[in-house]
């Protein structure tokens, strides 16, 4: 089995999921309303959840424990892309992100609970439940703010057309995806883009939301390999404060 | 039959109580922003856009549904998507239902007393019949070998 090829892949699903775990935690104490603002945190908790469970693979593969990948790592070591960084903005941009995202990730889990890799497939079989909840959440608030009213359909609109280079980063592709696709590891980035842009397309349709064309120019992509946004230092600051200050005892 | 039609004595739960015009200020200012006197008095709507959902759970396949508790939202979708996190973030669940508030009925608060006498009904428990005991002293005084 090539290693490498399967801790780059583990490496980005886990960064993916701390990262936006973290963003979306944000929302916590601040959410729109309570019942949304105890939603959302409980998602943000599921994906840190998950970020731990990869990263606990990692370790078995012989990388450092799940906290020291976690909050000791430097930032050109992440490969998370640049979408998870960015700022959670308003409410708008959270919600099409996060159903965005969580849309790619549902059928990534869902992909690999084919995985030759044993250890992987099962997580994806144990966690995929919770994602399609994270996705029904996600399809429900873009359908009602779609065809809400008028400023929420607007907000919702430019709020996906500013998400939209970002989100196809998700999918940047790496130097092992033909081996990840001949070791029956992983169907590979360019599969999951097309199956997620049949996915949303039905739901944008369905909320009265144009997908936005743009030129391949234009995606952001540079997350997977290294290259990360200006927002991306700050988060890494503020999440590892407690354990940069406690070196030795710190836990998570 | 529409709500109209309904005895004076059953009503919605929704409208079952009012907001005391009785507001204390509070050390939190988060609590003075919110303006309860002035929501007391009806002229701000809190979530006048949004209407409750009752939330009914369900542990196990074929359990019976178990009232939990509300939730705020504009449409059962939502309603549900809410509920979960709400109500089933912790321990065992199957399902959840939701209903509209304004589709539960209810008995007035003064018509209390119907149920009154009710826990002095023994005889409708099924441990108030202590057969056994009956058959015992029968046999006994009969002396009727079992």
């Amino acid at each position: 089995m090539n290693t490498l090829a399967l801790k780059d892949l583990l490496f980005k699903m886990a960064d993916d999921a701390l990262i936006i775990g973290h963003r979306n935690s944000e929302w916590t104490g601040i959410g729109p309303m309570l019942e949304e603002d105890l939603a959302f945190s409980s998602m943000s908790q599921d994906k840190i959840g998950h970020a731990q469970a990869l990263y606990n693979l990692l370790h078995d593969l012989g990388e450092a424990d799940a906290d020291t990948l976690a909050f000791k790592r430097e930032e050109k070591n992440f490969k998370c892309c640049q979408f998870v960084e960015l700022p959670i903005g308003e409410y708008d941009f959270s919600i099409v992100r996060q159903f965005l995202f969580d849309t790619a990730e549902l059928i990534r889990y869902d992909m690999l609970t084919q995985s030759s890799y044993q250890p992987l497939s099962l997580l994806a079989k144990k966690v995929k439940g919770e994602i399609k909840y994270h996705v029904m959440h996600g399809d429900t608030f873009v359908k009602q703010l779609g065809k809400g009213t008028e400023e929420s359909h607007a907000r919702m609109q430019s709020a996906l057309n500013y998400a939209w280079p970002y989100a196809l980063g998700i999918f940047e592709k790496s130097e092992y995806e033909t081996s990840l696709l001949s070791e029956n590891i992983f169907i590979g980035e360019e599969e999951l883009k097309k199956r997620w842009l049949e996915k949303i397309s039905l739901v944008l349709e369905s909320a009265n939301l144009i997908i936005p064309s743009i030129d391949d120019a234009k995606v952001v992509y540079g997350g997977r390999k290294g290259f990360h946004s200006e927002f991306l230092s700050p988060l890494l600051d503020e999440m590892c404060e407690v354990t940069r200050s406690d070196e030795a005892t710190a836990e998570w | 039959m529409g709500a109209s039609g309904i005895n004076k004595s059953f009503r919605k739960i929704s409208g079952s109580f009012s907001i005391k015009t009785n507001i204390m200020s509070s050390l939190d200012p988060r609590v003075n922003r919110l303006d309860l006197k002035k929501i007391a008095d009806g002229e701000i709507q809190t979530n006048s856009h949004l209407i409750t959902w009752e939330v009914f759970h369900q542990e196990k396949r074929g359990k019976q549904v178990e009232h939990c508790g509300i939730v705020h939202a504009s449409t059962p979708e939502m309603a549900l998507i809410l509920a979960k996190e709400q109500y089933a973030r912790r321990g065992k669940t199957t399902n959840l239902w939701v209903a509209k508030t304004s589709d539960v009925y209810t008995f007035g608060t003064e018509d209390e007393d119907i149920f009154e006498t009710t826990p002095e009904k023994t005889f409708r428990e099924p441990a108030f019949y202590k057969v056994r005991d009956r058959i015992e002293k029968f046999q006994n005084k009969n002396k009727v070998n079992v």
